[in-house]
């Protein structure tokens, strides 16, 4: 809080009552928000469960492994969700991973004047206000046509490996990861800058002192000293990739099958959910309820996991 | 900053103010929700009549046939519109009864994309389901060049293109399949969604305009769409084998023929799965508006049957330009009488 020292008369004299109130207030006002925050996460999952327990009850954990959305038939199972899931957000965040720290790097290092930077930060930050829906036109209409050929030329010559062992004929997993990983790239580029920027720059200046180069400086100093916020940012990014809905749904293909091939149409939680919410009966409500859930918890796993991990990491850095 | 924040809400409270007294005094205002496949239809209808009949004002809400029962069930909207008219469990919710009048018929077609753009394909009955079933994969099947002689069928994977969302268009195009078809109908059956064939040659977009659009991405696709999307996004439209062995085309007297064909019921509930008649086109079906038997308000009641007059009357004459079928005379007549129980 910054109290301004008219009030007070002086700088160094004793907090006055209204800086009390002021100082409670702000406190209470704060906690208040944490639990009003942690209120909204609980009534969240309160209203999704107690609509999915019905779903819950009768499908058990057999939802969870078997491959059949017969609506008809009232057969439910997402397993071929959650794998397109996993998929589609693993290959997503690879690429968009991979170039969101190398442009992080590129950035922050010294490679282009400041103003310069800048203005590839902003342009970079751009991306993450395109609609997803414009995303899913543009894969649709360039993306898809684009790499046909080159799906076709691998199924050819490589269709040996499970990778490429099918054509790709419209929606399917690489075009689908593809775009999600120039989603989730603004992400994880922004926040790896940030994290890059918060290392000393008399760490940089140490290392170099030592006689490193600017190639070591970074992969083995600047790098490993922002691990943990490069971490946190991928871990966003993956996030995003598994909530990602509209531009998937447009793109996947969204066939409830199982397949390692990049070309073969899959599907995810997300799409699944968008796409039935809106003729849902209420029996069905249950069961996507169940499925949010499902989501629901692959989010918090993926979560869990990376703090831990990241935890883990810091404290091997302690020791060392 | 505040003082903007403030002004905005006392200009949203005059609106607000104003507008309560003069609705509820001279002009009925009609809300209604649901099916959005005959949506731009209905908009196009109720602005006309919005205008014509000044006091009265209709606003519609595409929301899909499913929510707008829910609303109806809800008493959250004084009509509703629907693609499955409404099951006799739905109704058994609405006390008082409800009348579900047909308002006008749509055609799903079968739309292709093909290297050089052969017009016209014939799509024989039992070749049809074969390729939705995942049993025909191939352009170049004898069976498709025994039907359509003279046009190159190139040797290209068959892509199947199906709605990935739930939807009216998907049911009237399975309950087709599974008339026309006993391995459809044992199989993937009838529903606003079916488990398809597992297959990576079967993709789902989502919506009418998600499939037009893949469609036109994909070389070597098929998939189904209402006729309306088919025309305005330029697809080719394959013609298909009615039940009297007759291919037809979709978008001519096809669809009122096979409208015609359907005898209704006194519930005005039908549909036409399989019509019969050599001209017939044989994927149609009506969609339904369904009204409150027991209205509270007199007023609003003798406003939905002015709203249905008009579309009965002046409606009719610009469906057809629009993409959907008009109603044949004999279902005019029907509906006008059924609407007098709306009180």
């Amino acid at each position: 809080m910054i109290v301004t020292p008219a009030t007070t008369g002086s700088v160094s004299g004793p907090p006055s009552s209204w800086d009390y109130v002021v100082d409670r207030g702000f406190r209470g006002a704060a906690q208040v928000s944490v639990w009003l925050l942690l209120l909204l996460l609980a009534s969240i999952l309160w209203a999704i469960g107690g609509k999915a327990m019905a779903g819950i009850r009768d499908y058990g954990l057999a939802f969870l492994t078997s491959t059949t959305w017969d609506v008809g038939r009232q057969q439910f199972g997402v397993l071929p969700q959650i794998w397109g899931t996993l998929y589609s957000s693993l290959l997503a965040l690879a690429i968009g991973g991979f170039f969101g720290v190398a442009m992080a790097i590129f950035l922050t290092q010294d490679f282009l004047p400041p103003r310069l930077s800048h203005v590839f930060r902003t342009i970079v930050e751009l991306l993450a206000a395109i609609p997803s829906v414009v995303y899913g036109l543009w894969g649709l209409f360039v993306v898809v046509p684009t790499m046909r050929p080159v799906a076709e030329f691998l199924f050819t010559y490589l269709g040996f490996i499970p990778f490429f062992g099918s054509t790709l004929s419209g929606p399917g997993l690489a075009p689908a990861a593809l775009v999600l990983a120039i989603m989730v790239l603004p992400t994880v580029a922004a926040v790896s800058q940030d994290a890059l920027r918060l290392v000393p720059y008399k760490v940089k200046e140490a290392a170099y002192g030592m006689g490193t180069t600017r190639w070591e400086a970074i992969l083995k100093v600047m790098l490993p000293a922002a691990s943990t916020g490069i971490f946190g940012a991928l871990v966003l990014g993956f996030g995003r990739a598994l909530g990602e809905t509209m531009a998937l749904a447009m793109l996947i293909g969204n066939s409830n099958q199982i397949s390692l091939s990049l070309f073969s149409p899959a599907n995810t939680l997300a799409a699944l959910l968008a796409l039935n919410f809106p003729e849902a009966g209420p029996r069905e409500v249950q069961i996507l309820m169940y499925a949010a859930l499902v989501l629901l918890a692959i989010t918090l796993i993926v979560n869990v996991l990376g703090s831990l991990i990241m935890a883990r990491s810091a404290r091997r850095a302690g020791a060392r | 900053m505040t003082r903007s924040v403030t002004t905005l809400v006392a200009a949203a409270l005059a609106i607000v103010i104003s507008g309560v007294p003069a609705s509820a005094q001279d002009s009925v205002r009609l809300t209604g929700s649901g099916a959005t496949f005959p949506f731009p239809l209905y908009s196009a209808w109720f602005k006309a009549f919005s205008g014509k009949a000044k006091t009265i004002t209709v606003d519609y809400q595409g929301k899909g046939s499913g929510a707008g029962i829910q609303d109806f069930v809800n008493r959250t909207v004084d009509f509703a519109g629907s693609d499955a008219a409404m099951t006799d469990e739905q109704i058994a919710k609405v006390p008082g009864g409800v009348q579900l009048l047909p308002m006008t018929g749509g055609e799903i077609v079968i739309s292709y994309n093909l290297p050089g753009n052969p017009k016209s394909l014939k799509l024989p009955r039992d070749v049809y389901p074969a390729i939705f079933l995942g049993k025909i994969t191939k352009w170049s099947d004898p069976k498709l060049k025994a039907a359509n002689p003279g046009v190159t069928l190139p040797d290209l994977d068959i892509t199947v293109v199906r709605r990935a969302d739930s939807s009216g268009t998907t049911f009237v195009f399975t309950s087709h399949l599974a008339a026309v078809s006993e391995e459809w109908s044992k199989g993937p059956g009838a529903g606003t969604t079916v488990n398809w064939p597992k297959s990576d040659k079967f993709v789902a977009s989502p919506k009418n305009d998600g499939v037009t659009a893949t469609i036109k991405q994909t070389p070597g696709a098929i998939g189904y769409v209402e006729f309306a999307f088919a025309k305005f996004g330029k697809l080719e439209m394959a013609l298909i084998q009615n039940r009297a062995g007759q291919y037809a085309a979709p978008g001519g007297e096809g669809g009122q023929a096979a409208l015609a064909s359907v005898k209704l019921p006194a519930d005005l509930r039908a549909w036409a799965p399989d019509p019969e008649g050599a001209k017939a086109y044989p994927i149609v079906s009506y969609t339904w508006m369904l009204f409150y038997r027991e209205n509270k308000d007199p007023k609003k009641a003798a406003a939905l049957r002015q709203m249905v007059e008009y579309c009965l009357n002046d409606g009719q004459k610009t469906s057809a330009a629009m993409g959907y079928i008009p109603l044949p005379e004999t279902v005019v007549a029907a509906v006008r009488k059924a609407a007098a129980s709306i009180q």
